[in-house]
């Protein structure tokens, strides 16, 4: 999608405060509405707020200064499922718990993605046992798998981006 | 399908009408879900609230929402593999479970322990605390709105966890600490990286009193929430800050020390308000003293060994196993069998950042624990959060389950 | 220096002497630490003298062990004390027989040990008489069993490794799990 606005648009030229394109003169753009469907979720993708366990502390850790989440537009965590369309399951989920796991993605609004993050989501990790839910997608569909006990923030961000990479394949299909 | 029993099912709460008034069942005061998934609980924490307005009458909280079967789990591992899974109880606190489970251990096998690996040991339970304080400054400040506080203190966290990750490999869940001493030395920046932390940090917390400690619209919020009184705090066992904000100046590492706490010079901060600005001021003179402690520890630390010399539980190096069949006969029964105290039952307790953690360890003398119970502060500061929200608002609550500190995978265990 | 801590040190031995005298406790002593052995209609006497008498203002622990299948006792409820005033701990322990035995409650001399003793109830199926609330606590409010106990499995799922597949997967109740 990359246009040159100095060559394409000859009305601008000479213009160093650049006024015309402020004006919204720049002209028309086209590209493939996948495309820019998938750059729109993609770098605006809301993170839904559900830390259980340990991995809550190397989200927030992620979220914070040093591994900045909102460089890739995850400023706001949205407490409410209803406004959010990523929910990061960071944390080991009991039995207890699974059933609220479940309600909350059914809440979520259509596109909604899933990443499982840290062991315990992904596979029940070093707990082996009758209170805990042996992986997350024993209960929801899981698009990114994170490893790590806890992941570094790093590891959170490199499966935020492949994320990302799955979105953008994503394609659409006209019904009917 | 069977149909899924979600936990606010009808028969749960026929269970518990006898906790809430009687105006509650005539419908005149509001229940409330403050919902497992909540922004500012800390953690899954459930509670059922009860209504007037806005003024809370009952608050009952459910946990378990959390519960890892750890303590079941510990009982089908050998001692070390065990020791994995401490970490994962109180997650801010990770290097002061390792070191009670360890502490435990070796008051049950009689094992001694080499200075240096004290020392040690001393140093990285006290950094354990700041990061732990940090973590609960952050989040206690980011509910009550002032979020530049919680980037900051993460910002400093990040240093801690660099010194850990430098000398054990992993940020959070160390494993660090072993039965005998240490898993190995530290490496050479680890002094360096230490004495720059201690540098730069008594300035930081002077920006965080500067933004916190005067500010009026912290103080509104803060000041007389939550009174804890000195026969309640007693009455209910809370331990730690939450005690010492009460007017009660006991601390495990003055009063019954352990790992060589007695040699290093430092204060208790006391105050006597028992509410949350108390307990406010309390953990930050905390911070202060875990430093003079970090910096007493690595002026002191001396050379030597960082792991016991007894080849029954502490494996021997790897250059001995090709010149000692007695080394190469201990390694192999240590990493098949596991260790084997003898049996009996211990209690240790150590001062984590939230109170008295202990481990009650019985043994029967194979090499899997029989019985590992941990008695966990947050345990018991939740039980009081009823008791101390009587008569606040609804927005109080945030404040409060931020002052009590809990962290709920020690609650759940 | 040396007179402070044996007073504090006599202390302790002369509070758990008395225990004995007064109520025919038995004692042992392990790694410094002494328990006392109190009967489970004894108990809270025990800890309401302890609390009143010699200054112990603090339940830290109650604990449960299970030593099935050893019938008598099976079970053995534990109390940690402390004293802050005298700077003491004190455990004492109650055995009980049977699979659903019954003990009384100690929230009327420690009110912190309602929790506990609901995690008692729970995780090892301990019925404690006038506790106000005996309900689940950590297990979702309909579970069945109490999973503390010996005999209950620790419910772990097989993995699969590629030399024991086929069985495993024979004993699946669904075969897509």
């Amino acid at each position: 999608m990359g246009i040159d606005l100095q060559k394409d648009n000859p009305s601008i030229q000479g213009d160093p405060t650049n006024s015309t394109t402020k004006t919204g003169n720049v002209g028309v753009v086209t590209a493939r509405i996948d495309d820019v469907v998938n750059w729109a979720r993609t770098n605006s993708m809301w993170p839904m707020l559900f830390g259980l366990a340990c991995c809550a502390i190397e989200m927030m850790g992620a979220q914070a200064a040093n591994y900045d989440m909102s460089r890739f537009g995850m400023e706001l965590m949205r407490a409410s499922p209803r406004q959010s369309d990523l929910m990061i399951v960071a944390g080991r989920v009991s039995r207890k718990m699974a059933p609220v796991l479940r309600r909350l993605y059914d809440q979520m609004p259509d596109p909604k993605w899933v990443i499982s993050m840290g062991d315990c989501a992904s596979c029940g990790g070093v707990f082996n046992n009758y209170a805990i839910v042996q992986g997350v997608d024993e209960v929801v569909p899981v698009d990114v798998y994170v490893a790590g006990c806890p992941p570094r923030p790093e590891a959170l961000i490199h499966g935020i981006m492949t994320l990302h990479e799955k979105v953008k394949q994503e394609r659409f299909k006209l019904v009917g | 399908m069977e149909e899924m029993i979600l936990p606010t099912s009808e028969a749960m709460l026929d269970g518990m009408t006898h906790l809430v008034s009687e105006r509650a069942l005539e419908g005149e005061t509001l229940l409330l879900n403050m919902g497992p998934q909540h922004p500012s609980t800390h953690g899954v924490l459930r509670l059922l609230l009860e209504l007037d307005g806005e003024k809370v009458i009952t608050v009952i909280p459910d946990i378990g929402y959390l519960h890892t079967g750890i303590e079941k789990n510990m009982e089908s591992k050998t001692y070390l593999k065990a020791e994995v899974m401490t970490d994962r109880l109180d997650y801010l606190n990770t290097m002061g479970n390792n070191l009670v489970y360890v502490l435990a251990i070796e008051k049950l096998a009689e094992l001694d322990v080499p200075p240096r690996a004290d020392g040690i040991r001393v140093i990285f339970t006290e950094l354990q605390r700041i990061a732990s304080h940090l973590v609960w400054l952050g989040t206690h400040a980011l509910d009550l709105a002032a979020m530049s506080v919680f980037l900051y203190c993460f910002r400093e966290r990040e240093r801690i966890l660099d010194i850990m990750e430098m000398c054990s490999g992993q940020r959070m869940m160390t494993t660090y600490f072993r039965p005998g001493g240490l898993w190995r030395d530290v490496p050479s920046g680890f002094e360096d990286a230490v004495r720059d932390f201690i540098k730069m940090f008594p300035a930081r917390i002077d920006e965080y009193e500067a933004l916190l400690t005067r500010n009026p619209l912290f103080l509104e919020r803060v000041q007389g929430l939550g009174v804890l009184t000195k026969e309640n705090a007693l009455r209910w066992a809370i331990t730690g800050p939450m005690l010492r904000a009460s007017g009660v100046g006991f601390d495990l590492r003055k009063a019954k020390p352990y790992s060589g706490y007695e040699q290093y010079d430092f204060d208790i901060p006391t105050q006597t308000a028992g509410d949350t600005y108390a307990r406010y001021q309390v953990r930050m003179e905390e911070m202060r003293q875990s430093l003079r402690i970090v910096a007493q520890a690595l002026d002191k630390l001396p050379y030597g060994p960082v792991r016991s010399n007894n080849r029954k539980y502490v494996p021997p190096p790897r250059s001995e196993l090709g010149v000692s069949m007695e080394a190469v006969i201990h390694h192999f029964k240590l990493w098949t069998e596991g260790f084997t105290p003898p049996a009996g039952t211990v209690y240790s307790a150590v001062e984590s950042p939230r109170g008295e953690l202990g481990v009650y360890l019985v043994s029967d003398g194979s090499p899997k624990p029989y019985r590992v119970h941990w008695r966990v502060p947050s345990f018991d500061n939740l039980q009081i959060l009823p008791m101390l929200a009587k008569g606040h608002l609804v927005a109080d609550l945030v404040a409060l389950i931020g002052t009590t500190d809990i962290v709920l995978g020690d609650v759940d265990r | 220096m040396d007179d402070s801590t044996s007073t504090i040190v006599r202390s302790l031995a002369e509070t758990v002497q008395q225990m004995v005298e007064q109520f025919h406790a038995r004692v042992e002593e392990f790694r410094g630490d002494p328990t006392l052995e109190v009967r489970a209609d004894q108990i809270v006497p025990v800890c309401q003298a302890l609390r009143d008498a010699e200054g112990f203002e603090m339940l830290v622990d109650e604990t449960a062990v299970d030593y099935w299948p050893t019938e008598t006792p099976r079970f053995y409820v534990i109390y940690q004390l402390r004293s802050i005033s005298r700077n003491q701990l004190l455990s004492l322990r109650v055995p009980l027989d049977g699979n659903e035995p019954v003990m009384p409650t100690m929230t009327g001399v420690y009110p912190n040990a309602n929790w506990y003793e609901r995690e008692l109830w729970d995780m090892f199926g301990i019925h404690f008489a006038g506790h106000p609330d005996l309900r689940r606590i950590l297990m979702p409010h309909d579970w069945v069993g109490h999973p503390l106990r010996k005999d209950y499995p620790l419910g772990y799922e097989e993995p699969q490794f590629t030399f024991n597949y086929e069985q495993i997967q024979a004993r699946k109740l669904n075969p897509k799990d």
